[in-house]
């Protein structure tokens, strides 16, 4: 106690009186409920906090948010997630098909988002699935491919069971080359297909031959060539070039500019090593390069990397996933293992590209809330104000967002920081107990795909998430809840 | 007639903020209704029992209801609604340099703490469902705990002060409505000046009173603690008690500690008493109940401890000698253990006297407030604070019971007590004087009113300002309230 590399408020603690030194001066409050006992303190001059208070989001949620407080667990379940999601060290390894990175076969499809069937799968989402077959070759015609689909032939699981994540319909087929991206400090991987670049694309719903086109391109040209780059580099610090993108004035959601110019900075060296053709060496650079969003593709299974430890923690109310697929708005909580919450997707309210209204709009799709979810993406708004011009809203907008994401978090990344609010770290550790009890719903901001498949992007703006997958999340928890042992 | 109702979603204040903007908009010219209150069950039941239609709405939801004369009417309420809301809610304007308010306590003590004046002390007043993640968030942040809220589950109260105790730290309450920290008033509490004597209550009123008949001796507190109504029950057998004994002990500017409850069961007063002997500073157990020193005797058994004098409290008499023949005590009061002291000693005079304070010897209530004979009612317990703020706080259920018990036929003597201090209202007796006034010119000869005037010479509704004021009206004015009882029973022709 009296070594001088002791913690300085064990000494501290040791001179103050009980209570923590409370009788040893005028008290220092923090006030929550009735506004009358913060102005009789302020009338005696007293430094006072004042909590601006609510009931939970839903009336009958006090019993539940009591039962998971009081679980025994739920402290140390929480402090261990935060600690996983801090101490990630997500890194791209290299290159593989669907078929040996998640053992997809024939047939067999990924999407994003909770499990969908084709019956109620929107148009985007069943576009890309008629794409996916006329690129597998399972059809020749989009008719046929279409017709496959309502024979209810397809085998359809969420990317999220697979160790995947997906933007927009994130349609996932055996042939499909995906980046690999290790987890250093728990060695697990998360695995992503390569982003088309914008206009007519997969992930959008598009299926016309110059889609297939593209994706044979891929599958031949720009998968192996990638291995080979990241082959030469042996691995690249995604963690990095993400602490890096949000100085740069990106949130690696709706926004990554920066990213992916850094994407080209580090792979074009290696590609030129690897001995690739000329002609495909040029083409493949002009590719990544003309895509502002490449980066996304590696960024969402860095953080699926970084959530994925966090899953299956008993009494753990931290949420690891987020994603939607075009007719559900899912999460998925750690203590509830893998059961999925859903409510509808809405069409997020934002800015329409064009001629395009919400009219033309699809409900929300896509895996990309891994971002959110992560601490990136919307909760990292006020590194990226810029987009303002894109979703709506004003530049304190973008500083208001980030700022309030602190209530529903269980603590801040050492890694990730916001220079503009004196670099603090990114909220993260959603906990959905601090959503019920604040009544705060997570902040997204996201692309926004047109209803008709093959449209493409028609906007970009901020998700509404249905308050009840929150709530039925608080109370699918609190039933799992352990009893304090008795006093 | 024109009726409004409107909802407004996503909208919250608290409960006193949103009566005093109900009353507000209930006072406008021409409105004859008025409920501006969050949509929780009880108030949905208030909306339906003022003929309104039902609505779909939820805690987090602001009804307003207004029924008035005419459409102009309606208008000008709902004006004035706006502006009172404007008035009631706090500052928060997010800035570039301000992030949005804290929405739990533990943002507000990181808000606290990230301004460089970490917060030592939380002061929960939420309605007690929601008390214990808030409570749970204070310890956790290693900040101390006073709980005002009520209704908080026995489960949750011994849980905290559990993890509390394992973290050298206090929870007051629940049910804990005064306290004094180092000269600052918590809650409802008197303005007394620093001295040696530290009070660890299990009631909120009876803190009051001792502190303010202490403080009109010059004997000063060092720190008043509330354990709440429920610590010295043997569920939580006086957990918060214990440890408020010890630190008090500990404490270099308590010469005198006194412990203030109602008769603990005897394992509990043992455990207590154990303490208080193993405890260096002197130790008054007040264990308030049948036979037991009222209120008045303990703050004289202190000041003869500490080796002060002690002078009977001071009383105002009424100016006119009340001549009439009275055969009903009537009390109607807002403290709780104020009225408790006062029904053990009606009840020690008469035979028939009917409360709704349990209190050994007493029958309950009958006919409620209308219940005829000796009867003294706490007006702050839960029947008679649905939908309306405690009576220390507004005093409108008091002036219209003070009406009815004018319109009953025969003699009585009306005792009151009027609560002063940070929290209570702002001037007691601008109301009160009137009614009182009123009264005894309605009932001549029938009615006499004595007054049980909690208060110090601090605070700061002016404590001989309101005593004057009750006396002009017509009153007689008490400090000590055993004192304004006995008075009140000597009125009776019982003894006194």
């Amino acid at each position: 106690m009296t070594d001088s590399t002791t913690d300085v408020t064990t000494s501290d603690a040791a001179e103050a009186g009980p209570f923590g030194g409370l009788l040893d001066g005028p008290p220092h409050v923090v006030t929550a409920g009735v506004e009358l006992f913060e102005s009789t303190l302020r009338d005696q001059s007293v430094e006072v906090t004042a909590v601006d208070w609510r009931p939970p989001i839903e009336g009958d949620l006090a019993g539940p948010l009591a039962r998971i407080a009081a679980d025994p667990r739920t402290a140390d379940a929480n402090a261990d997630a935060l600690a996983r999601i801090t101490s990630a060290e997500p890194h791209w390894v290299g290159i593989r098909s669907a078929a040996d990175a998640v053992g997809l076969e024939k047939g067999q499809f990924l999407h994003a988002g909770p499990p969908i069937t084709w019956e109620r799968a929107s148009g985007p989402m069943r576009g890309a699935l008629i794409a996916a077959m006329l690129y597998e070759g399972m059809a020749d015609t989009p008719e046929a491919a279409e017709a496959i689909g309502e024979a209810g032939e397809l085998e359809l699981s969420p990317c999220h069971h697979h160790a995947a994540v997906g933007p927009m319909a994130g349609v996932v087929s055996p042939s499909m080359p995906m980046f690999v991206i290790e987890n250093g400090a728990f060695g697990n991987q998360a695995f992503c297909t390569l982003n088309e670049g914008l206009g007519k694309v997969l992930r959008y719903g598009a299926f016309a031959p110059e889609v297939i086109d593209r994706l044979n391109w891929m599958q031949r040209v720009l998968g192996p060539a990638l291995e080979a780059a990241v082959g030469q580099l042996g691995s690249l610090d995604l963690r990095a070039i993400i602490t890096q993108a949000l100085q740069m004035g990106d949130e690696l959601h709706n926004r990554n500019r920066a990213a992916s110019a850094m994407i080209v900075k580090e792979v074009v060296p290696p590609l030129l090593e690897a001995g690739i053709d000329p002609h495909d060496l040029a083409d493949v650079v002009r590719f990544v390069n003309g895509n502002e969003h490449f980066f996304l593709n590696l960024g969402m299974p860095a953080v699926k990397a970084t959530m994925d430890p966090v899953r299956d923690i008993p009494g753990c109310s931290v949420i690891v996933a987020m994603a939607r697929n075009g007719t559900d708005f899912g999460v998925q909580v750690s203590g509830t293992g893998d059961r999925w919450f859903t409510g509808p997707a809405e069409v997020p309210d934002g800015l329409f590209l064009g001629d395009y209204t919400a009219e033309d709009a699809n409900p929300d799709i896509g895996d990309s809330t891994i971002m959110e979810t992560a601490g990136v993406g919307g909760f990292a708004m006020a590194s990226a104000p810029a987009i303002v011009r894109f979703v709506g809203g004003q530049a304190s907008d973008a500083l208001d967002a980030t700022r309030s994401m602190y209530a529903i978090t269980l603590g801040e990344h050492p890694h990730y920081q916001v220079p503009i609010l004196e670099f603090r770290g990114t909220p993260v550790g959603i906990d959905v107990t601090r959503i019920a009890r604040t009544g705060v719903l997570p902040f997204v901001n996201t692309g926004i795909a047109g209803k008709v498949a093959g449209t493409g992007q028609v906007g970009a703006g901020l998700v509404s998430p249905p308050v009840s997958v929150f709530t039925d999340a608080v109370r699918a928890l609190a039933e799992l809840a352990e009893a304090p042992p008795a006093p | 007639m024109a009726d409004h109702l409107d909802l407004r979603r996503g909208t919250y204040a608290d409960s006193v903020s949103l009566m005093q903007v109900s009353r507000r908009v209930g006072d406008v010219a021409g409105v004859s209704k008025a409920l501006v209150a969050m949509a929780t069950e009880l108030n949905l039941d208030l909306l339906a029992g003022m003929g309104f239609d039902t609505v779909d709405a939820g805690p987090n939801d602001l009804i307003v209801a207004i029924r008035a004369e005419d459409d102009d009417a309606i208008a000008a309420a709902l004006a004035e609604l706006d502006a009172a809301l404007a008035a009631s809610s706090g500052g928060g304007g997010a800035s570039f340099g301000d992030g949005p308010p804290p929405r739990t306590v533990r943002d507000g003590a990181a808000a606290a703490a990230g301004a460089g004046q970490p917060a030592d002390l939380a002061l929960i007043s939420t309605p007690g469902d929601h008390a214990y993640v808030e409570a749970l968030d204070a310890l956790r942040a290693g900040l101390n705990v006073m709980l005002f809220s009520d209704n908080v589950p026995l489960d949750a109260e011994i849980a905290l002060k559990d993890e509390a105790a394992s973290r050298g730290l206090l929870v007051m309450g629940p049910d804990a409505g005064t306290a004094i920290v180092s000269g600052v008033g918590l809650g409802f509490a008197n303005v007394a000046q620093p001295g040696p004597v530290g009070i660890v209550a299990a009631s909120g009123t009876g803190a009051q009173q001792l502190t303010c008949l202490l403080d009109d001796a010059g004997i000063g507190v060092s720190h008043v603690l509330g354990v709440g109504g429920r610590d010295l029950k043997d569920e939580v057998a006086g957990r918060a008690t214990l440890q408020a004994l010890a630190a008090l002990d500990a404490d270099p500017a308590t010469d005198l500690i006194v412990v203030l409850s109602k008769p603990p069961s005897e394992s509990v007063a043992a455990r207590i008493r154990d303490a208080a002997d193993a405890c260096s500073t002197p130790v008054v157990l007040a264990l308030l109940g049948p036979g037991q020193d009222d209120l008045t005797a303990t703050a004289a058994s202190v000041a003869a401890a500490l080796g002060r004098s002690f002078d009977a409290p001071v009383w105002w008499p009424a100016p006119f000698e009340r001549t009439g023949s009275y055969t009903e005590l009537r009390g109607l009061f807002a403290g709780g253990t104020l009225c408790q002291e006062a029904t053990l000693l009606v009840a020690e005079a008469f035979e028939q006297t009917a409360s709704n304070v349990a209190v050994p010897g007493v029958e309950a209530l009958t006919d409620g407030l209308d219940t005829a004979g000796h009867v003294l009612v706490d007006l702050g317990e839960d029947e008679y604070t649905r939908g309306r703020p405690h009576p220390m706080i507004d005093q409108s259920l008091r002036l219209e019971r003070i009406t009815a018990e004018t319109a009953r036929p025969g003699g009585k003597v009306l005792l009151l007590d009027v609560v002063l201090g940070h929290g209570a209202h702002p001037d007691p007796a601008a109301e009160l004087a009137p009614a009182i006034e009123r009264a005894i010119l309605e009932s001549a000869d029938d009615l006499a009113v004595v007054v049980s005037l909690c208060g110090s010479a601090g605070d700061p509704q002016g404590r001989d300002r309101q005593a004057d004021a009750l006396v002009r009206a017509g009153a007689s004015v008490h400090l000590s309230n055993a004192h304004a009882t006995r008075k009140a029973i000597e009125l009776i022709g019982g003894p006194s």
